[in-house]
């Protein structure tokens, strides 16, 4: 289950998109992000929608397998249509329930704003399912650079986030097996009352955060005995290279945004 | 050479030493093994080693001089670490950003650290595995690449504590194997802890430590002919070892030279 989640998720490849520059490609999806906002009409959202297709296909990543990475959010996707359908009025009454009515111009909204929210997951999952995490982080460091002039920790938060995102997968083997072992001892936060399916979770909760910080304190050792001082100064093993495929990425996505403004100004 | 000049060492919460005068002498070179049950003290020693220990009574000397506060970093900077834990001492994202993560903080330049990383993984035999995540490797695998990450600063004392504790015996004979080559390539000096008595073989002393001292140092012949203060000091010399010895007490060969023939 949690294992469809796409969100988050990297799948090595050699795409173009790949191959980018992690901060062009966070330049790029929050510039996308600003561009989404532009659309307004069919013709805007369909333009979009034919823009992340094609991003998605040059990722060299299944269309198919984006959209079950929605299904898990659906949920999410079928109340903001609800909501709109049911609370914005306008144009001609379609249904009319006596207490409650739904209006073509609910329906239309409902549709655009729904079209806006996937627009807006699609492109994140894009981006994290083609950047590596260490690449993203490594990224956002250089782009946060500057603020460490105000006294701002960047290399520190930095090295947190990678760490962080390094020990995700080992503590989520060690919850499977906390479980597996809790469960062989007769202990369920599935079934019984309020009071033991509590205490089936502190079962489970204790000992994660015990190994946790256990763990915390040998990686404090590893990193100090491998020289690593919070003050001192390092050199970087990964390079950011600021490529002319990045720069005509950049280009085109102001393109985009000029043709929406475009479609705009000619009323479609 | 290191050596130790009667170290005590106690924890802050604690009321017995967890070093009780320490006295040792570590030839450039050698391999010496460090063995004693749990909580005899070899993970203190090894800190103490690693120059990560504070406020000792003693003195520790490396290559004749004197270890102070001021020069513990510099003197400690030849000295690489393995963990008993593959997991917990995997500090990068993929394999070749946790090798190159010591010689980051060296602040090596870039070009030279791309050619160390491959090195060293073409030693430990993980290069295909560079790009990989940690979680993508077996214990063993991943203790190479803690091997690989030590190997990458050139040290000149490689310490393992119990780095093969938690390894299925595939992994702890990679893992072995691999330490012998490195130290017959490079000549460096290797401090093996462990408590499994069978992987000694191949040290030039062994120390036998029980509640922060060292109870008998000698070469694997003398501690494997020595079962009785192995027992006192809760070790148990396995099976095979002491049917071997018991064979090789009726001829004239010795077990050092049993292993160098086999
Ligand atoms: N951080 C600490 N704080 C307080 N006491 C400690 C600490 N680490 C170890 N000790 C104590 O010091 C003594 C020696 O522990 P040490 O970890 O050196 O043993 P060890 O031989 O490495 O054991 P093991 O085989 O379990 O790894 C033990 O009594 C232990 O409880
Ligand atoms: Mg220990």
């Amino acid at each position: 289950m949690l294992s469809k989640v796409l969100i988050g998720r990297y799948i090595p490849g050699d795409s173009v998109i790949h191959a980018l520059d992690p901060r062009s490609k966070i330049l790029l999806t929050v510039l996308f992000m600003v561009i989404v906002f532009l659309a307004n009409s069919w013709a805007t959202y369909i333009t979009l929608i034919l823009f992340v297709l094609i991003v998605t296909k040059v990722a060299g990543l299944s269309i198919r397998f984006l959209f079950d990475g929605l299904k898990l959010i659906l949920v999410l996707f079928i109340f903001t249509f609800l909501m709109h359908v049911f609370l914005t009025k306008g144009g001609t009454v379609l249904v009319d329930g006596g207490f409650f009515t739904i209006e073509s111009e609910g329906i239309i909204t409902g549709i655009f704003i729904t079209l806006r929210l996937t627009l807006l997951v699609v492109v994140t999952t894009i981006l994290t399912l083609t950047t590596s995490p260490i690449e993203l982080t490594h990224g956002l460091e250089r782009m946060f650079q500057p603020l460490k002039r105000i006294g701002f920790p960047v290399s520190e938060v930095a090295m947190m986030m990678s760490i962080s995102l390094r020990f995700i997968p080992t503590l989520m083997d060690e919850t499977e097996k906390i479980i597996k072992a809790q469960s062989a001892r007769g202990s369920s936060f599935r079934m019984g009352g309020l009071k033991e399916r509590f205490q089936a979770l502190l079962s489970i909760f204790i000992p994660l955060f015990v190994s946790a910080f256990k763990r915390a304190e040998e990686l404090a050792v590893a990193m100090d005995v491998r020289g690593y001082n919070v003050k001192g100064k390092r050199t970087s093993y990964r390079l950011l290279e600021w490529k002319s495929s990045d720069t005509i990425a950049i280009i085109i996505m102001i393109l985009l945004a000029a043709l929406l403004f475009g479609l705009r100004a000619i009323g479609l | 050479m290191i050596v130790l000049n009667d170290v005590t060492y106690k924890y802050d919460d604690s009321r017995r030493a967890a070093l009780d005068n320490v006295s040792l002498r570590i030839e450039r070179g050698d391999w010496i093994s460090i063995v004693g049950a749990n909580g005899s003290g070899k993970s203190t020693l090894v800190k103490l080693l690693m120059g990560i220990l504070e406020t000792y009574e003693g003195d520790v000397s490396i290559n004749g001089i004197k270890v102070t506060e001021e020069n513990t970093r510099a003197l400690h900077k030849n000295f690489s670490i393995v963990l008993q834990n593959p997991d917990n001492q995997f500090v990068g994202a993929t394999v070749e950003d946790d090798v190159a993560f010591s010689l980051e903080n060296l602040e090596v330049p870039r070009e030279e650290m791309l050619e160390i990383v491959d090195t060293v993984l073409q030693e430990v035999g993980m290069l295909e595995y560079k790009k990989h995540e940690p979680s993508r490797l077996s214990g063993g695998q991943k203790q190479r690449i803690a091997i690989a990450s030590a190997l990458a600063t050139d040290p000149d004392v490689l310490i393992l504590d119990e780095a093969t504790s938690m390894l299925d015996p595939q992994g702890r004979r990679d893992v072995l194997k691999l330490v012998q080559a490195v130290h017959k390539k490079r000549k460096t000096t290797i401090i093996y802890v462990t408590h499994d008595l069978t992987e000694v073989f191949r040290s030039d002393a062994v120390i036998v430590m029980n509640q922060g001292q060292v109870r008998l140092k000698g070469s694997v012949d003398t501690i494997y002919s020595n079962p009785h203060i192995l027992e006192e000091n809760n070790l148990v010399l396995p099976f095979e070892i002491k049917i071997s010895t018991a064979l090789l007490n009726q001829s004239i060969m010795s077990y050092a030279k049993l292993v160098r023939k086999l």
